[in-house]
Protein backbone atom coordinates (compact mmCIF):
# COMPACT_ATOMS: atom_id res chain seq x y z
CA UNK A 1 0.00 0.00 0.00
CA UNK A 2 1.31 3.64 -0.58
CA UNK A 3 0.25 6.99 0.52
CA UNK A 4 -0.74 9.91 -1.37
CA UNK A 5 -0.82 13.52 -0.66
CA UNK A 6 -4.24 15.27 -2.29
CA UNK A 7 -3.66 18.81 -2.24
CA UNK A 8 -6.37 21.14 -2.90
CA UNK A 9 -5.98 23.99 -4.71
CA UNK A 10 -7.87 27.12 -4.56
CA UNK A 11 -7.44 30.30 -6.46
CA UNK A 12 -7.71 33.69 -4.59
CA UNK A 13 -10.45 35.89 -5.59
CA UNK A 14 -11.64 32.98 -7.72
CA UNK A 15 -15.32 32.29 -6.46
CA UNK A 16 -16.79 30.23 -8.97
CA UNK A 17 -19.14 27.21 -7.89
CA UNK A 18 -17.97 28.43 -4.33
CA UNK A 19 -20.78 28.04 -1.49
CA UNK A 20 -22.69 30.89 -0.74
CA UNK A 21 -25.53 30.58 0.78
CA UNK A 22 -25.84 28.57 3.69
CA UNK A 23 -28.10 25.90 1.68
CA UNK A 24 -25.21 25.86 -0.12
CA UNK A 25 -22.49 25.24 2.21
CA UNK A 26 -24.57 22.54 3.66
CA UNK A 27 -24.36 20.83 0.65
CA UNK A 28 -21.06 21.31 0.53
CA UNK A 29 -19.75 19.74 3.88
CA UNK A 30 -22.63 16.66 2.90
CA UNK A 31 -20.45 16.19 0.04
CA UNK A 32 -16.94 16.22 1.66
CA UNK A 33 -18.68 14.02 4.82
CA UNK A 34 -20.00 11.75 2.34
CA UNK A 35 -16.74 11.39 0.51
CA UNK A 36 -14.48 11.10 3.91
CA UNK A 37 -16.79 8.25 5.17
CA UNK A 38 -16.86 6.45 2.05
CA UNK A 39 -12.38 6.35 2.26
CA UNK A 40 -13.00 5.51 5.80
CA UNK A 41 -14.97 2.47 4.53
CA UNK A 42 -12.54 1.65 1.65
CA UNK A 43 -9.60 2.07 4.48
CA UNK A 44 -8.04 4.73 2.20
CA UNK A 45 -8.80 7.77 4.56
CA UNK A 46 -5.03 8.57 6.13
CA UNK A 47 -6.26 12.25 7.37
CA UNK A 48 -6.85 15.47 5.68
CA UNK A 49 -8.88 18.48 6.14
CA UNK A 50 -9.76 22.11 5.43
CA UNK A 51 -6.66 24.92 6.53
CA UNK A 52 -7.18 28.67 6.84
CA UNK A 53 -5.95 30.71 4.67
CA UNK A 54 -2.44 32.15 3.75
CA UNK A 55 -3.55 34.67 6.16
CA UNK A 56 -3.41 32.01 8.89
CA UNK A 57 -0.05 31.19 8.05
CA UNK A 58 3.81 31.42 9.89
CA UNK A 59 6.68 31.13 8.27
CA UNK A 60 9.97 29.55 10.35
CA UNK A 61 13.16 30.06 8.61
CA UNK A 62 16.89 29.27 9.57
CA UNK A 63 18.42 27.43 11.58
CA UNK A 64 18.14 26.83 15.91
CA UNK A 65 17.88 29.33 18.51
CA UNK A 66 19.04 32.77 17.32
CA UNK A 67 19.39 31.92 13.65
CA UNK A 68 15.45 31.41 13.56
CA UNK A 69 12.81 34.03 11.88
CA UNK A 70 9.61 33.60 12.70
CA UNK A 71 7.47 35.95 9.83
CA UNK A 72 4.10 36.49 9.27
CA UNK A 73 2.64 35.23 6.01
CA UNK A 74 2.72 32.17 3.36
CA UNK A 75 6.06 30.70 2.43
CA UNK A 76 5.31 31.82 -1.44
CA UNK A 77 3.35 34.77 -2.17
CA UNK A 78 1.26 33.13 -4.86
CA UNK A 79 -2.38 33.50 -6.55
CA UNK A 80 -3.13 29.60 -5.65
CA UNK A 81 -2.76 27.66 -2.41
CA UNK A 82 -3.60 24.91 -0.63
CA UNK A 83 -6.61 25.16 0.99
CA UNK A 84 -7.00 21.85 2.32
CA UNK A 85 -5.44 17.90 2.11
CA UNK A 86 -6.12 14.67 2.33
CA UNK A 87 -3.73 11.78 2.48
CA UNK A 88 -4.70 8.71 0.55
CA UNK A 89 -3.77 5.09 1.03
CA UNK A 90 -3.90 3.67 -2.56
CA UNK A 91 -2.87 0.19 -4.07
CA UNK A 92 -1.23 2.46 -6.75
CA UNK A 93 -1.67 5.86 -8.89
CA UNK A 94 -4.76 5.07 -10.57
CA UNK A 95 -6.67 3.89 -7.15
CA UNK A 96 -5.25 7.64 -5.81
CA UNK A 97 -6.61 9.14 -9.11
CA UNK A 98 -9.93 8.10 -8.31
CA UNK A 99 -9.90 9.43 -5.27
CA UNK A 100 -9.06 12.56 -6.72
CA UNK A 101 -11.16 12.70 -9.12
CA UNK A 102 -14.57 12.72 -6.39
CA UNK A 103 -12.28 14.69 -4.53
CA UNK A 104 -12.89 17.28 -7.48
CA UNK A 105 -16.71 16.44 -7.55
CA UNK A 106 -17.17 17.08 -3.74
CA UNK A 107 -14.88 20.34 -3.45
CA UNK A 108 -15.23 21.96 -7.24
CA UNK A 109 -11.48 22.29 -7.07
CA UNK A 110 -8.14 20.86 -8.87
CA UNK A 111 -6.06 18.64 -6.88
CA UNK A 112 -2.55 17.99 -7.30
CA UNK A 113 -1.57 14.14 -6.52
CA UNK A 114 1.92 13.15 -5.35
CA UNK A 115 3.14 9.88 -4.03
CA UNK A 116 4.76 9.85 -0.52
CA UNK A 117 8.64 9.19 -1.07
CA UNK A 118 9.34 6.69 1.95
CA UNK A 119 11.21 8.22 4.53
CA UNK A 120 11.77 8.21 8.23
CA UNK A 121 9.03 6.35 10.25
CA UNK A 122 7.42 5.44 7.11
CA UNK A 123 10.75 3.54 5.67
CA UNK A 124 11.24 2.31 9.06
CA UNK A 125 7.82 0.83 10.14
CA UNK A 126 6.01 0.88 12.86
CA UNK A 127 7.75 0.23 16.41
CA UNK A 128 10.26 2.85 15.84
CA UNK B 1 17.71 -2.68 -41.58
CA UNK B 2 19.50 -5.76 -41.16
CA UNK B 3 18.32 -9.24 -40.20
CA UNK B 4 19.59 -8.55 -36.07
CA UNK B 5 18.32 -5.55 -36.40
CA UNK B 6 14.95 -6.00 -36.77
CA UNK B 7 14.67 -9.12 -34.90
CA UNK B 8 16.43 -6.66 -32.02
CA UNK B 9 12.96 -4.18 -32.75
CA UNK B 10 10.36 -6.94 -32.67
CA UNK B 11 11.70 -8.85 -30.11
CA UNK B 12 12.54 -5.52 -27.45
CA UNK B 13 8.87 -4.62 -26.61
CA UNK B 14 7.88 -8.09 -26.17
CA UNK B 15 11.06 -8.92 -23.70
CA UNK B 16 10.93 -5.95 -21.75
CA UNK B 17 7.07 -6.03 -21.36
CA UNK B 18 8.12 -9.76 -20.26
CA UNK B 19 10.00 -8.96 -17.66
CA UNK B 20 8.47 -5.81 -16.43
CA UNK B 21 5.99 -8.15 -15.78
CA UNK B 22 8.84 -10.88 -13.94
CA UNK B 23 10.55 -8.25 -11.98
CA UNK B 24 8.20 -4.98 -11.67
CA UNK B 25 10.96 -2.86 -12.88
CA UNK B 26 10.94 -1.06 -15.81
CA UNK B 27 14.72 0.19 -15.69
CA UNK B 28 15.99 -3.45 -14.52
CA UNK B 29 14.18 -5.70 -17.93
CA UNK B 30 15.56 -2.27 -20.08
CA UNK B 31 18.78 -2.70 -19.08
CA UNK B 32 18.74 -6.62 -19.35
CA UNK B 33 17.13 -6.71 -22.63
CA UNK B 34 19.91 -4.16 -23.73
CA UNK B 35 22.55 -6.89 -22.11
CA UNK B 36 20.83 -9.71 -24.48
CA UNK B 37 21.17 -8.21 -27.35
CA UNK B 38 24.91 -6.77 -27.12
CA UNK B 39 25.23 -10.82 -26.20
CA UNK B 40 23.56 -11.50 -29.40
CA UNK B 41 25.57 -9.41 -31.20
CA UNK B 42 28.62 -11.23 -29.81
CA UNK B 43 27.19 -14.79 -30.46
CA UNK B 44 25.37 -14.91 -33.22
CA UNK B 45 27.74 -14.87 -36.12
CA UNK B 46 29.67 -16.76 -34.53
CA UNK B 47 27.07 -19.62 -33.51
CA UNK B 48 24.53 -18.33 -35.93
CA UNK B 49 20.87 -17.12 -35.50
CA UNK B 50 18.84 -19.36 -32.90
CA UNK B 51 15.27 -20.80 -34.27
CA UNK B 52 13.29 -18.83 -31.95
CA UNK B 53 15.72 -15.42 -31.36
CA UNK B 54 12.62 -13.74 -29.58
CA UNK B 55 12.52 -15.95 -27.27
CA UNK B 56 16.06 -16.36 -26.72
CA UNK B 57 15.98 -12.77 -26.41
CA UNK B 58 13.84 -13.02 -23.34
CA UNK B 59 15.38 -15.84 -21.89
CA UNK B 60 18.50 -14.59 -21.70
CA UNK B 61 17.18 -11.06 -20.89
CA UNK B 62 15.04 -13.01 -17.92
CA UNK B 63 18.57 -14.74 -16.58
CA UNK B 64 20.65 -11.56 -16.63
CA UNK B 65 18.12 -9.56 -14.43
CA UNK B 66 17.75 -12.25 -12.16
CA UNK B 67 22.25 -12.19 -12.15
CA UNK B 68 21.76 -8.22 -11.30
CA UNK B 69 19.30 -8.64 -8.50
CA UNK B 70 20.68 -11.44 -6.85
CA UNK B 71 24.30 -9.25 -6.79
CA UNK B 72 22.55 -6.12 -5.10
CA UNK B 73 21.38 -6.36 -1.46
CA UNK B 74 18.09 -4.98 -2.06
CA UNK B 75 17.69 -7.19 -4.81
CA UNK B 76 18.30 -10.16 -2.83
CA UNK B 77 15.19 -9.45 -0.26
CA UNK B 78 13.12 -8.78 -3.40
CA UNK B 79 13.93 -12.02 -4.66
CA UNK B 80 13.12 -13.89 -1.58
CA UNK B 81 9.85 -11.82 -1.06
CA UNK B 82 8.37 -11.44 -4.31
CA UNK B 83 10.41 -12.79 -7.52
CA UNK B 84 11.87 -15.88 -6.87
CA UNK B 85 8.54 -18.05 -6.25
CA UNK B 86 7.15 -16.73 -10.01
CA UNK B 87 10.96 -16.69 -11.42
CA UNK B 88 11.00 -20.76 -10.67
CA UNK B 89 7.51 -21.35 -11.07
CA UNK B 90 7.76 -19.69 -15.00
CA UNK B 91 8.89 -22.42 -17.28
CA UNK B 92 11.52 -21.14 -19.83
CA UNK B 93 8.78 -22.86 -22.51
CA UNK B 94 6.43 -20.40 -21.72
CA UNK B 95 8.64 -17.24 -21.77
CA UNK B 96 9.51 -18.44 -25.41
CA UNK B 97 5.99 -18.58 -26.62
CA UNK B 98 4.80 -15.73 -28.41
CA UNK B 99 0.98 -16.46 -27.86
CA UNK B 100 1.50 -16.78 -24.44
CA UNK B 101 2.45 -13.34 -22.99
CA UNK B 102 0.81 -10.88 -25.19
CA UNK B 103 -0.77 -9.11 -21.70
CA UNK B 104 2.43 -8.06 -20.55
CA UNK B 105 3.34 -6.33 -23.92
CA UNK B 106 -0.58 -4.75 -23.42
CA UNK B 107 0.25 -3.88 -19.78
CA UNK B 108 3.60 -1.97 -20.99
CA UNK B 109 1.37 0.15 -23.49
CA UNK B 110 -1.13 1.26 -21.53
CA UNK B 111 2.16 2.11 -18.46
CA UNK B 112 4.01 4.25 -21.21
CA UNK B 113 0.76 6.35 -22.24
CA UNK B 114 -0.58 6.58 -18.86
CA UNK B 115 -2.10 10.13 -19.16
CA UNK B 116 -0.13 11.03 -16.00
CA UNK B 117 2.74 11.42 -17.97
CA UNK B 118 3.19 14.20 -20.19
CA UNK B 119 2.84 13.54 -23.62
CA UNK B 120 5.97 13.76 -25.48
CA UNK B 121 7.72 11.34 -22.53
CA UNK B 122 4.63 8.93 -23.56
CA UNK B 123 5.75 9.33 -27.14
CA UNK B 124 9.37 8.71 -26.55
CA UNK B 125 8.85 5.77 -24.06
CA UNK B 126 6.79 3.78 -26.62
CA UNK B 127 8.99 4.25 -29.09
CA UNK B 128 12.08 3.48 -26.54
CA UNK B 129 10.90 0.67 -24.91
CA UNK B 130 7.88 -0.45 -26.92
CA UNK B 131 8.93 0.05 -30.37
CA UNK B 132 12.96 -0.68 -29.18
CA UNK B 133 14.12 2.46 -31.30
CA UNK B 134 17.75 3.14 -29.26
CA UNK B 135 17.54 6.17 -27.47
CA UNK B 136 19.73 8.11 -30.01
CA UNK B 137 17.49 7.33 -33.11
CA UNK B 138 14.21 8.32 -30.42
CA UNK B 139 16.32 11.87 -30.35
CA UNK B 140 16.74 12.09 -33.90
CA UNK B 141 13.15 11.50 -34.68
CA UNK B 142 11.70 14.30 -32.71
CA UNK B 143 14.91 16.37 -33.59
CA UNK B 144 16.14 17.13 -29.91
CA UNK B 145 19.79 16.22 -28.65
CA UNK B 146 20.43 12.66 -27.33
CA UNK B 147 20.88 14.64 -23.61
CA UNK B 148 17.72 16.16 -23.68
CA UNK B 149 15.83 12.75 -25.03
CA UNK B 150 18.20 10.88 -22.18
CA UNK B 151 16.59 12.92 -19.82
CA UNK B 152 13.35 12.77 -21.12
CA UNK B 153 13.19 8.78 -20.52
CA UNK B 154 14.80 8.85 -17.55
CA UNK B 155 12.05 11.23 -16.20
CA UNK B 156 9.29 9.24 -17.72
CA UNK B 157 10.80 6.40 -15.75
CA UNK B 158 11.34 7.83 -12.87
CA UNK B 159 7.43 9.07 -12.28
CA UNK B 160 5.99 5.77 -13.46
CA UNK B 161 8.26 4.41 -10.60
CA UNK B 162 7.84 7.08 -7.80
CA UNK B 163 3.92 7.43 -8.63
CA UNK B 164 3.55 3.76 -8.98
CA UNK B 165 1.81 4.20 -12.43
CA UNK B 166 0.57 0.61 -12.66
CA UNK B 167 1.26 -2.13 -14.62
CA UNK B 168 -2.14 -3.28 -16.41
CA UNK B 169 -4.96 -2.51 -18.66
CA UNK B 170 -7.30 0.02 -17.46
CA UNK B 171 -10.84 -1.33 -16.52
CA UNK B 172 -13.85 -1.53 -18.77
CA UNK B 173 -14.81 1.82 -17.28
CA UNK B 174 -12.16 3.80 -18.22
CA UNK B 175 -10.99 1.76 -21.25
CA UNK B 176 -12.44 4.08 -23.96
CA UNK B 177 -10.54 7.18 -22.45
CA UNK B 178 -6.97 5.19 -22.22
CA UNK B 179 -7.35 3.15 -25.21
CA UNK B 180 -7.71 7.15 -27.01
CA UNK B 181 -4.42 8.13 -25.33
CA UNK B 182 -2.88 4.76 -26.47
CA UNK B 183 -4.01 5.38 -30.12
CA UNK B 184 -3.32 9.21 -30.60
CA UNK B 185 0.46 7.99 -29.47
CA UNK B 186 0.68 5.56 -32.27
CA UNK B 187 -0.95 8.23 -34.50
CA UNK B 188 1.78 10.62 -33.27
CA UNK B 189 4.82 8.11 -33.86
CA UNK B 190 3.34 7.60 -37.64
CA UNK B 191 2.79 11.43 -38.48
CA UNK B 192 6.05 12.21 -37.51
CA UNK B 193 7.11 9.58 -40.47
CA UNK B 194 4.89 10.84 -42.83
CA UNK B 195 5.97 14.13 -42.24
CA UNK B 196 9.33 13.78 -43.18
CA UNK B 197 9.31 10.82 -45.95
CA UNK B 198 12.91 9.82 -44.87
CA UNK B 199 11.52 8.53 -41.88
CA UNK B 200 9.89 5.77 -43.05
CA UNK B 201 10.88 3.11 -40.45
CA UNK B 202 9.22 5.63 -37.86
CA UNK B 203 6.41 4.56 -40.05
CA UNK B 204 6.48 1.19 -39.99
CA UNK B 205 7.22 0.77 -36.37
CA UNK B 206 3.65 2.75 -36.24
CA UNK B 207 1.93 0.46 -37.94
CA UNK B 208 3.59 -2.70 -36.49
CA UNK B 209 2.62 -1.34 -33.01
CA UNK B 210 -1.06 -0.93 -34.03
CA UNK B 211 -1.40 -3.75 -35.75
CA UNK B 212 -0.32 -5.88 -32.49
CA UNK B 213 -2.97 -3.53 -30.82
CA UNK B 214 -5.61 -4.86 -33.26
CA UNK B 215 -3.91 -8.21 -32.52
CA UNK B 216 -4.19 -7.93 -28.94
CA UNK B 217 -7.87 -6.08 -28.41
CA UNK B 218 -9.37 -7.14 -31.86
CA UNK B 219 -12.83 -5.86 -30.31
CA UNK B 220 -12.04 -2.33 -30.31
CA UNK B 221 -12.89 -1.05 -33.21
CA UNK B 222 -11.24 2.51 -32.96
CA UNK B 223 -8.10 0.01 -32.72
CA UNK B 224 -8.71 -1.47 -36.22
CA UNK B 225 -9.86 2.04 -37.57
CA UNK B 226 -6.38 3.50 -36.67
CA UNK B 227 -4.79 0.64 -38.50
CA UNK B 228 -6.92 1.49 -41.59
CA UNK B 229 -6.16 5.12 -41.79
CA UNK B 230 -2.55 4.40 -41.59
CA UNK B 231 -2.60 1.13 -44.41
CA UNK B 232 -4.56 3.82 -46.39
CA UNK B 233 -2.06 6.94 -46.15
CA UNK B 234 1.22 4.64 -46.18
CA UNK B 235 -0.47 3.08 -49.82
CA UNK B 236 -0.35 6.71 -51.27
CA UNK B 237 2.86 7.52 -50.12
CA UNK B 238 5.09 6.25 -53.17
CA UNK B 239 2.90 8.97 -54.95
CA UNK B 240 3.98 12.13 -52.58
CA UNK B 241 6.86 13.10 -54.48
CA UNK B 242 10.29 12.10 -53.38
CA UNK B 243 10.71 14.26 -49.49
CA UNK B 244 11.89 17.25 -52.06
CA UNK B 245 8.85 18.35 -52.66
CA UNK B 246 5.19 17.65 -51.86
CA UNK B 247 2.77 16.25 -54.99
CA UNK B 248 -0.70 17.33 -54.14
CA UNK B 249 -3.91 14.71 -54.38
CA UNK B 250 -5.04 15.72 -57.24
CA UNK B 251 -1.57 15.71 -58.85
CA UNK B 252 -0.52 12.49 -57.73
CA UNK B 253 0.15 9.65 -60.38
CA UNK B 254 -2.45 6.70 -59.27
CA UNK B 255 -1.01 4.03 -60.40
CA UNK B 256 1.81 4.54 -57.81
CA UNK B 257 -0.13 3.67 -54.93
CA UNK B 258 -0.07 0.38 -53.02
CA UNK B 259 -3.55 -1.44 -54.46
CA UNK B 260 -3.05 -4.01 -52.15
CA UNK B 261 -2.20 -1.83 -49.09
CA UNK B 262 -5.73 -0.08 -49.98
CA UNK B 263 -7.39 -3.65 -50.34
CA UNK B 264 -6.31 -4.17 -47.20
CA UNK B 265 -7.09 -1.08 -45.46
CA UNK B 266 -10.69 -0.92 -47.42
CA UNK B 267 -11.64 -4.32 -46.08
CA UNK B 268 -10.72 -2.96 -42.17
CA UNK B 269 -12.87 -0.15 -42.90
CA UNK B 270 -16.24 -2.02 -44.56
CA UNK B 271 -15.68 -4.16 -40.96
CA UNK B 272 -15.82 -1.00 -38.95
CA UNK B 273 -18.71 0.30 -40.79
CA UNK B 274 -20.90 -2.97 -40.00
CA UNK B 275 -19.90 -3.04 -36.64
CA UNK B 276 -21.12 0.80 -36.03
CA UNK B 277 -19.59 1.91 -33.78
CA UNK B 278 -17.53 5.00 -35.49
CA UNK B 279 -15.22 6.77 -33.63
CA UNK B 280 -13.08 10.08 -35.00
CA UNK B 281 -10.32 7.14 -36.11
CA UNK B 282 -12.83 5.07 -37.87
CA UNK B 283 -14.22 8.01 -39.98
CA UNK B 284 -11.02 9.50 -40.98
CA UNK B 285 -10.18 5.86 -42.37
CA UNK B 286 -13.30 6.29 -44.27
CA UNK B 287 -12.64 9.36 -45.86
CA UNK B 288 -9.22 8.35 -46.80
CA UNK B 289 -10.96 4.76 -48.32
CA UNK B 290 -13.42 6.85 -50.42
CA UNK B 291 -9.82 9.22 -51.68
CA UNK B 292 -8.30 5.41 -52.41
CA UNK B 293 -11.17 4.54 -54.32
CA UNK B 294 -11.73 7.19 -56.83
CA UNK B 295 -9.33 6.20 -60.36
CA UNK B 296 -9.11 9.62 -61.00
CA UNK B 297 -9.41 12.77 -58.77
CA UNK B 298 -12.43 14.08 -60.99
CA UNK B 299 -14.16 11.17 -59.92
CA UNK B 300 -13.68 11.51 -55.99
CA UNK B 301 -17.29 10.80 -54.36
CA UNK B 302 -17.15 14.30 -52.55
CA UNK B 303 -20.35 14.61 -51.29
CA UNK B 304 -19.79 11.38 -49.18
CA UNK B 305 -16.32 12.67 -47.63
CA UNK B 306 -18.31 16.01 -46.62
CA UNK B 307 -21.03 13.44 -45.06
CA UNK B 308 -18.45 11.64 -43.17
CA UNK B 309 -16.53 14.96 -42.23
CA UNK B 310 -20.40 15.76 -40.87
CA UNK B 311 -20.21 13.35 -38.11
CA UNK B 312 -16.62 13.68 -37.69
CA UNK B 313 -17.18 16.86 -36.88
CA UNK B 314 -19.76 15.70 -34.02
CA UNK B 315 -17.38 13.03 -32.55
CA UNK B 316 -14.02 15.55 -33.04
CA UNK B 317 -15.32 19.28 -33.18
CA UNK B 318 -11.56 20.58 -33.95
CA UNK B 319 -10.47 23.66 -35.71
CA UNK B 320 -8.36 21.45 -37.91
CA UNK B 321 -11.51 19.22 -38.73
CA UNK B 322 -13.55 21.86 -39.82
CA UNK B 323 -10.71 23.02 -42.34
CA UNK B 324 -10.97 19.74 -43.64
CA UNK B 325 -14.40 19.39 -44.25
CA UNK B 326 -14.04 23.03 -45.93
CA UNK B 327 -11.79 21.74 -48.46
CA UNK B 328 -14.13 19.42 -49.62
CA UNK B 329 -17.19 21.43 -49.64
CA UNK B 330 -15.00 23.27 -52.03
CA UNK B 331 -15.90 20.61 -54.38
CA UNK B 332 -19.51 20.01 -53.75
CA UNK B 333 -20.53 23.82 -53.44
CA UNK B 334 -17.97 25.97 -54.93
CA UNK B 335 -14.65 28.00 -53.83
CA UNK B 336 -16.84 31.09 -52.35
CA UNK B 337 -18.53 28.33 -49.59
CA UNK B 338 -15.56 27.34 -48.73
CA UNK B 339 -14.03 30.35 -47.97
CA UNK B 340 -16.71 31.40 -45.50
CA UNK B 341 -16.00 27.92 -43.55
CA UNK B 342 -12.65 29.20 -43.50
CA UNK B 343 -12.64 32.48 -42.35
CA UNK B 344 -14.62 30.84 -39.50
CA UNK B 345 -11.73 28.90 -38.29
CA UNK B 346 -9.12 31.66 -39.49
CA UNK B 347 -8.76 32.85 -36.18
CA UNK B 348 -8.04 29.52 -34.42
CA UNK B 349 -5.76 28.18 -36.98
CA UNK B 350 -3.91 31.54 -37.70
CA UNK B 351 -0.52 29.99 -37.04
CA UNK B 352 -1.07 26.68 -39.42
CA UNK B 353 0.36 26.80 -42.58
CA UNK B 354 -2.39 24.64 -43.70
CA UNK B 355 -5.26 27.51 -43.15
CA UNK B 356 -3.10 29.80 -45.19
CA UNK B 357 -2.49 27.32 -48.29
CA UNK B 358 -6.17 26.38 -48.69
CA UNK B 359 -7.56 30.14 -48.31
CA UNK B 360 -5.05 31.00 -50.77
CA UNK B 361 -6.00 27.84 -52.84
CA UNK B 362 -9.84 29.15 -52.70
CA UNK B 363 -8.83 32.62 -53.45
CA UNK B 364 -6.96 31.43 -56.48
CA UNK B 365 -9.67 29.75 -57.73
CA UNK B 366 -12.04 32.91 -57.23
CA UNK B 367 -9.92 35.01 -59.55
CA UNK B 368 -8.22 37.10 -56.42
CA UNK B 369 -4.43 36.35 -57.02
CA UNK B 370 -3.04 39.39 -54.87
CA UNK B 371 -5.32 38.07 -52.07
CA UNK B 372 -4.02 34.28 -52.84
CA UNK B 373 -0.89 35.28 -53.13
CA UNK B 374 -0.46 36.87 -49.57
CA UNK B 375 -2.19 33.82 -48.06
CA UNK B 376 0.80 31.77 -50.15
CA UNK B 377 3.28 34.12 -48.53
CA UNK B 378 1.78 33.21 -45.23
CA UNK B 379 1.62 29.50 -45.42
CA UNK B 380 4.82 29.22 -46.87
CA UNK B 381 6.62 31.16 -43.62
CA UNK B 382 4.67 28.85 -41.38
CA UNK B 383 5.58 25.63 -43.34
CA UNK B 384 6.90 23.20 -41.04
CA UNK B 385 8.75 20.57 -43.17
CA UNK B 386 11.25 21.61 -45.80
CA UNK B 387 9.05 20.22 -48.81
CA UNK B 388 5.84 22.04 -47.85
CA UNK B 389 7.83 25.08 -47.77
CA UNK B 390 9.10 24.49 -51.41
CA UNK B 391 5.62 23.44 -52.63
CA UNK B 392 4.32 26.97 -51.37
CA UNK B 393 7.20 29.07 -52.26
CA UNK B 394 7.12 27.89 -55.83
CA UNK B 395 3.31 28.14 -55.79
CA UNK B 396 4.41 31.80 -54.89
CA UNK B 397 6.95 32.39 -57.33
CA UNK B 398 4.37 31.92 -59.91
CA UNK B 399 2.31 34.60 -58.71
CA UNK B 400 5.69 36.97 -58.29
CA UNK B 401 6.08 36.49 -62.29
CA UNK B 402 2.62 37.27 -63.17
CA UNK B 403 0.77 34.33 -63.37
CA UNK B 404 -1.61 32.02 -61.43
CA UNK B 405 0.05 28.30 -62.90
CA UNK B 406 -1.43 26.29 -65.41
CA UNK B 407 -5.47 25.40 -64.68
CA UNK B 408 -5.03 21.94 -63.67
CA UNK B 409 -2.09 22.79 -61.19
CA UNK B 410 -5.02 24.32 -58.91
CA UNK B 411 -5.04 21.96 -55.35
CA UNK B 412 -4.81 22.18 -51.91
CA UNK B 413 -2.51 20.61 -49.35
CA UNK B 414 -5.18 20.17 -46.65
CA UNK B 415 -8.23 17.71 -46.86
CA UNK B 416 -5.85 15.04 -48.90
CA UNK B 417 -3.69 14.32 -45.17
CA UNK B 418 -4.35 13.76 -42.27
CA UNK B 419 -6.21 15.18 -39.34
CA UNK B 420 -4.32 16.06 -36.50
CA UNK B 421 -5.67 18.30 -33.77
Amino acid sequence: MNQYLLSVYEVEGEVDGAPLTPEEMQAFMGRVIALEEEMDRAGAFAYGGALHGPEAATVVRGGTGLDKVTTDGPFVEAKEHIGGFYIVNAGNLDEALTWAEKVVEATNHDIEVRPFRATGRLQAGPGH
Amino acid sequence: MDDVERVFREAHGRAVATLTGLFGDITLAEDAVQDSFVTALDRWPREGVPGNPAGWIVTTARNRAVDVVRRSRRGRELTEHIATDRLRAEPTAALEDPELVPDDQLRLVFTCCHPAIRLEHQVALTLRLIAGLTPAEVASAFLVSDETMAKRLVRAKFKIKAAHIPYRVPEAAELPGRLRAVLSVLYLVYNAGADDVGRRDLRAEAIRLTRVLVALMPDEPEAVGLLALMLLSDARMPARGDGACVVLLKDQDRSLWDHSLINDGQSLVLACMRRRRLGPFQLQAAIQALHCAAPRYEATDWPAIVRFYDRLLTVMPTPVVALNRAVAVAETEGPEAALLLLDGVADELKEYHLLHASRASMLERLGRPQEAAEAYDRAAAMARTDADVIFLSRRLAEFAVGHAGPPGRRGCLAGCGSVRG
